[in-house]
């Protein structure tokens, strides 16, 4: 086994520190001569690994900080729990497989493909159970779509309080699923006339369940077997997950093993006790499922300080609704005083995530620095305080306000809010 | 046997091909790339009309799946409405739900119902909807009694999921109502009858998405220069609170484990086994560098160590008796007492039913003889 790092004895902090005082070097006048260049790195003369080292692929060493994080203080232990996505440490709108956050409510179910089975019971014709091998025989569609938890932020309502996006807004993830329009699914077992809403239902210890409006299911939803081109993973729902589009990510049930067609919602826990919105009048919105529009800027942020001094730097963040596609991306380098249109970069799909860049030159004085996205519905990312005077601060979830990064002269970055 | 399609060859479907619904077909975001050529205008209607044939109709025998049996819809279709729907035949009493409460959920929810740590608090909260710190429990927030219901016997408890009968559900359901003053008379019977009297406090509390609350478009065009009256001062830090978690790389995250130095006899391959199996013990207890008592108390070293040792941990008294008496917890004692945890010592706050497999129990401890 090689590992560069302990190889070199060198601490991450310590070739961080390298790595800075090495660019610094830049700005100077040249004199030192680089010993990148002047001296031989070890991967230049000895052979590395072979072909079969690694049957399947892991990042380089250097990159062992792009992992998923708890909170710990969060919740009671660690199996109904969740991690967040580094989203300061992705590039693109695509979040790498092993990256893509997780919420678990009974742990990772361990399904053996082989033993794993649709049903679709309720309001149908014929109530029918499906194979894996079935499933995979209906027409196939990819589609990239983002998922986010609707607590995602919910931390944020009070104030400013976790320093990185991985934790303010690292409950959000988009990759490309392969799978099965569930209409062609429903279709088979033929929905009877009265039906109004759908109950998919996990195969695990908490045999997680939500209402689904039959419309909905019968519109984009998609039973996926595969996300970014290999099978899902066990976290995500292995073998078989429900993907609602836009929607909150506690209705895309993993696990999926059954679907019941009804005439009424069924009000189970996740959609009475949980994901329901208390409003300061005491009363509660229900059904609220849409993910609203909002961005985040994830470098700079407090996990990615500016290292490199004043002077040319790159703005980048990332931008999404569950209603459609982002239209425009503001950025604010004073707090939310005045506002440039950023550069929106790369796919544009409906309910996916997009990634914006603006490009500046730092002064290396303070910025507070803030995202407004616009999607294709006209809905405006609201301010925190706009979104509090009509919510309250004890909704939890549908957090879609502004987010504020105070850099420091440093490039140290922090959470703040502005007043 | 491979069939090529042969579009000739394709049955009419009896009933009309679906319509392109609205939409379908323009892209969702971004264009959809497509191969065809673009046929004459005359050739056009016919060739849309087959393309929709192909992309929208599979088109195919309609043969997909297997009919469910009743047997296997039974076994499943377990959930429950608020207008009763799939309530079972049965029933149970606040008083019939004491015993069974105590014994299988106070130990995280709390004789009261009080929530141990952070696990979920089940009563009291009656009026605090509008506080500035709600306490939103079953009695205070929860809709539905039917919810209760079928929350208990989907998921709970946790890590035992599904191993309540339907007497012991709907006297559970009964007695967390009863303890939340929604049912008043111990003796009161829950049953599929009974279930429609049961009045939920909150009911009415839950309103509509009223969204969108928030600008949009149609409002007006957001504000782009001199949006604030002068310029902007920080009002709250996160750094204040310090309340983020530690960040800095470690080459194995996550990873707690901690190999003993060579102990004698140690089946490494049988620990492993014992990794799995202790999956099933991990929502109450932890092993490791950074394990804490949880519901139950860390099991660091527990191999050779006297019963009911670890500090702060809050032992039932059956515990706290075996302990006085010098009860040691090895491979034989312990291996009997994960058989049937309440059997070998009735009144353990262990709720686990246990591990009737031998092999089980060997593999899960070995794999805890690892942990100093």
């Amino acid at each position: 086994m090689t590992d560069p790092l302990s190889k070199s004895g060198l601490s991450r902090r310590s070739l961080l520190t390298t790595a800075v005082a090495g660019s610094a070097a830049l700005t100077v006048p040249a004199r030192a001569n680089d010993p990148a260049i002047t001296e031989l790195q070890p991967w230049m003369q000895s052979l590395g690994d072979g072909v079969d080292a690694r049957p399947y692929g892991t990042p380089s060493p250097y990159e062992a900080d792009a992992v998923r994080r708890d909170v710990p203080w969060l919740t009671a232990d660690p199996i109904s729990s969740v991690n967040f996505t580094p989203l300061h440490k992705l590039e693109g709108i695509i979040t790498p497989n092993g990256l893509c956050f997780e919420r678990h409510h009974g742990g990772v179910a361990e399904v053996d493909p082989a033993k794993h089975r649709l049903m679709i019971n309720g309001l149908v014709d014929k109530p029918l159970v499906f194979t894996m091998e079935d499933l995979k025989r209906f027409p196939r569609e990819n589609h990239v779509y983002f998922l986010e938890c609707a607590a995602n932020s919910g931390m944020e309502w009070r104030g400013a309080q976790l320093n990185g996006c991985q934790f303010t807004h690292g409950m959000v993830h988009c990759v490309v699923y392969t799978g099965v329009k569930l209409k062609h699914i429903l279709e088979e077992a033929g929905v009877k006339t009265n039906a109004k809403w759908i109950m998919p239902e996990g195969a695990d210890a908490s045999a997680m369940t939500r209402s689904i409006p039959i419309e909905k299911a019968l519109d984009d939803c998609m039973v996926a077997f595969a996300m970014n081109g290999e099978a899902l993973r066990p976290e995500q729902g292995y073998p078989l997950r429900i993907v609602v589009p836009g929607w909150e990510g506690n209705m895309w049930v993993k696990w999926l093993r059954r679907i019941e067609v009804g005439d009424e919602p069924w009000h189970h826990r996740e959609e009475t006790s949980k994901y329901t919105d208390l409003l300061a009048s005491g009363k509660a919105r229900r059904f609220t499922w849409e993910m609203d529009v909002k961005s985040v800027i994830t470098s700079p942020s407090p996990q990615a300080p500016i290292t490199h001094g004043k002077g040319r730097t790159v703005l980048s963040g990332l931008a999404w609704s569950g209603r459609g596609t982002i239209d425009r991306v503001d950025v604010s380098l004073d707090g939310g005083s005045n506002w440039t249109t950023a550069r929106v970069d790369g796919p544009s799909h409906t309910k996916a995530l997009h990634r914006f860049y603006h490009e500046f030159d730092w002064d290396g004085e303070p910025l507070l620095l803030q995202s407004r996205a616009i999607d294709s519905e006209g809905w405006v990312q609201p301010t925190k305080n706009a979104l509090r005077d009509v919510r309250g601060t004890e909704s939890i979830y549908h957090n879609n306000s502004i987010q504020t990064w105070y850099v420091q002269k440093d490039g140290e970055v922090e959470n703040v809010e502005v007043g | 046997m491979l069939k090529s399609v042969d579009l000739s060859l394709l049955p009419l479907p009896a009933a009309p091909l679906l319509p392109l619904p609205p939409g379908e077909g323009r892209g969702e975001g971004i264009a959809t790339r497509t191969t065809l050529t673009r046929p004459s205008s005359k050739a056009r209607g016919l060739f849309t009309a087959l393309a929709t044939l192909l992309l929208t109709t599979p088109a195919l025998a309609n043969d997909l799946g297997r009919p469910a049996t009743p047997a296997e819809i039974a076994a499943w279709d377990i959930d429950i409405r608020p207008d009763g729907q799939g309530l079972p035949e049965g029933g149970g009493t606040p008083a019939d739900g004491e015993p069974i409460y105590n014994d299988r959920c106070a130990s995280c929810h709390g004789v009261f119902g009080e929530g141990e740590g952070r696990w979920p608090v089940l009563t009291g909260g009656d009026g605090t909807l509008q506080d500035d710190r709600p306490v939103k429990t079953i009695g205070s927030y929860w809709p539905y009694a039917s919810t209760v219901w079928d929350y208990i016997h989907r998921a709970m408890p946790f890590g035992d999921a599904q191993s309540l009968s339907d007497d012991e559900v709907y006297a559970l359901t009964a007695y967390v109502l009863y303890m939340n003053d929604i049912i008043d008379d111990e003796d009161f019977e829950l049953t599929r009858e009974t279930f429609g009297e049961i009045e939920m406090p909150n009911e009415g509390g839950f309103i509509a998405d009223e969204r969108p609350d928030t600008m949009t478009l149609a409002k007006g065009e957001p504000c782009m220069s001199d949006c604030t009256d002068g310029p902007v001062k920080i009002t709250m830090r996160a750094a204040v609170l310090d309340v983020t978690p530690q960040t800095e790389a470690t080459t194995d995250e996550g990873e707690t484990v901690m190999v003993a130095a060579a102990a004698p006899a140690f089946d490494a391959g049988l620990a492993e086994k014992g990794k799995k199996v202790f999956k099933k013990c991990g929502a109450c207890h932890q092993v490791g560098e950074k394990a804490k008592n949880r519901t139950g108390p860390l099991l660091n070293g527990v191999i050779g160590k006297e019963a009911g040792a670890v500090e702060k941990f809050r032992y039932s008294k059956a515990m706290k008796k075996a302990a006085a008496e010098g009860l040691i917890w090895n491979a034989e004692t312990l291996g009997w007492y994960l058989e049937a945890p309440r059997t070998y010592m009735k009144g353990t706050k262990m709720s686990f039913k246990g591990l009737s497999d031998e092999d089980d129990r060997a593999a899960v401890i070995e794999y805890l003889k690892q942990f100093e």
